[in-house]
């Protein structure tokens, strides 16, 4: 009789527990000191990753039979804007990519001149943060060449790419720091799948950031900037949707 | 810490039936990994929801061909109850820290202990048909305990530990940094072990069914067996044989 008791009473606390647990968790997130621990997992997990690999450690590269058939669209598919409109309509022949911030040579480069640097091919995964990914080959001149030509100044600790789609208004942004800026799997991405990249995948130039998850990987790059802190840009999170929805800034996980 | 390194089967002076079953290492960690795997679950479920499909191989979208759609986790099974990514991972990848890193310290701890090969260490002639099959017969009549040994766990109980110490903890957390685009960097090898990183989702999903599963059987045994002297055994360390004490039904 008594073990009964016990034995519902259990099965009761196990199940309120876990009801509790599980709301509990929501009350926990909202606490400003639970919400500095829960975002603590971040600097670890970067920290940890950082200190397991090298920095110049390579993301796997694949075959051209390990492609995906298809790589679908993510995102902004096409920035709509009149500007980008005349852009697109033009072939991106007055478009300049302009490099500038703490640099000692600021640059406007156009599509012809982007596309005459030395490239870098590479077919690689594309992981986006909601689960699914897909392999697409990519081209274009690494990051760190652009950022060598301007020359980045020794304050410089990030490097920022404004987009020319708008969210809420705003251009789209991201940021990384000068590892992965100087990574040689960093390009500047104008072609894909030995195409011209086109309007769905961020033409004319997309961000290609192979160690961290696809909303990094900037789509329609209008400008680079070296700047020494993310402070004062945008809300000062480092991006479009680390200011606004709490996306991690560090995107390796 | 004094009683993690008392030897278990002694009983305490004065008292005839209490037996020491759980080190303090091993409570500890039962704990931590008790709220930390309903985290687990819940916030990953959430982030499930976010592409509910599941693929085998290096790649997989919506336009690739799926193995299993999931059905839509409800709010009131997943962390936080309101659907949000950016939320639900940053519990999971804080927590994944706690789990991994917990289970290296219940597995160096129990190897030191000797917590492991005491109690998990399986014999061949457990695995006899007879021996399965008596076993079976004795969970089957609610006997879960060798009278004359009841400290040591039948072959089941072995078979269900070690299955999801060895397997379906290390698969999962495996399969998990396999999803993370710096580490496949650092270390390729965790996407030749998985076969790609859609099949790692997989594995990761079908490792969660089965610490699911093992949750279920283990809480209907844990009652089956005494709730509340199983549960006390788990956060004092001591034991009683349920049965063998009179005063334990009374209570």
């Amino acid at each position: 009789m008594s073990s009964l008791i016990t034995r519902r009473a259990l099965v009761k606390t196990a199940a309120l527990g876990t009801g509790a647990l599980l709301a509990g968790c929501d009350r926990v997130a909202e606490l400003p000191a639970a919400r500095k621990i829960l975002f603590s997992g971040e600097k670890l997990n970067m920290g940890l990753q950082r200190a397991l690999s090298n920095r110049h450690s390579l993301a796997p590269e694949y075959r051209v039979d390990q492609m995906s058939p298809f790589f679908r669209t993510n995102g902004t598919s096409n920035p709509g804007t009149p500007e980008y409109a005349a852009m697109v309509a033009d072939r991106f022949a007055s478009w300049r990519l302009k490099v500038g911030g703490l640099v000692t040579r600021p640059l406007a480069i156009s599509h012809a001149q982007l596309m005459a640097m030395p490239a870098r091919t590479q077919i690689t995964r594309h992981d986006c943060v909601e689960g699914w990914s897909a392999i697409g080959k990519w081209h274009g001149p690494m990051l760190g060449s652009v950022l060598k030509a301007a020359g980045v100044k020794d304050s410089v600790r990030y490097i920022v790419f404004t987009c020319g789609d708008l969210y809420s208004g705003a251009n789209y942004y991201e940021s990384i720091d000068l590892i992965d800026a100087f990574h040689p799997q960093t390009i500047l991405a104008w072609g894909m799948n030995d195409q011209l990249l086109d309007v769905g995948h961020g033409a004319p130039v997309r961000l290609r950031l192979e160690r961290q998850l696809g909303y990094k990987h900037a789509k329609y790059v209008m400008a680079i900037d070296a700047v020494a802190s993310l402070t004062g840009i945008g809300l000062g999170k480092g991006g479009y949707w680390e200011d606004n929805v709490d996306y991690d800034w560090y995107a390796g996980i | 810490m004094t009683d993690a390194t008392r030897s278990p089967d002694i009983p305490p002076p004065g008292t005839a039936t209490p037996i020491y079953r759980h080190r303090l290492t091993t409570r500890i960690w039962h704990w931590v990994s008790a709220i930390t795997i309903f985290i687990m679950i819940g916030s990953g479920l959430t982030i499930l929801n976010a592409h509910p499909h599941l693929y085998w191989g290096q790649f997989g979208a919506n336009a690739d061909h799926a193995w299993l759609h999931t059905v839509r986790a409800p709010s009131w099974l997943t962390i936080p109850a309101g659907y949000n990514l950016a939320i639900a991972r940053r519990w999971h990848l804080l927590f994944a820290l706690v789990l991994g890193f917990g289970l290296l310290f219940y597995m160096v701890s129990s190897l030191l202990n000797r917590h492991f090969q005491r109690d998990f260490r399986i014999r061949a002639r457990e695995l006899t048909p007879a021996h399965l099959w008596y076993d079976a017969k004795e969970h089957a009549a609610l006997r879960f305990h060798d009278p004359k040994q009841p400290n040591a766990r039948n072959i089941f109980q072995k078979l269900a530990y070690v299955l999801t110490i060895f397997v379906l903890l290390p698969a999962m957390i495996l399969s998990g940094l396999a999803l993370s685009p710096g580490m496949d960097a650092a270390w390729p090898w965790l996407l030749d072990l998985m076969g790609g990183r859609a099949s790692a989702r997989s594995v990761h999903f079908i490792a969660m069914v089965g610490v699911v599963l093992f949750i279920i059987v283990h809480l209907a045994l844990v009652i089956l067996a005494g709730a509340w002297p199983e549960t006390r055994s788990m956060i004092t360390g001591w034991w009683r044989i349920p049965g063998h004490d009179k005063r334990e039904d009374a209570a």
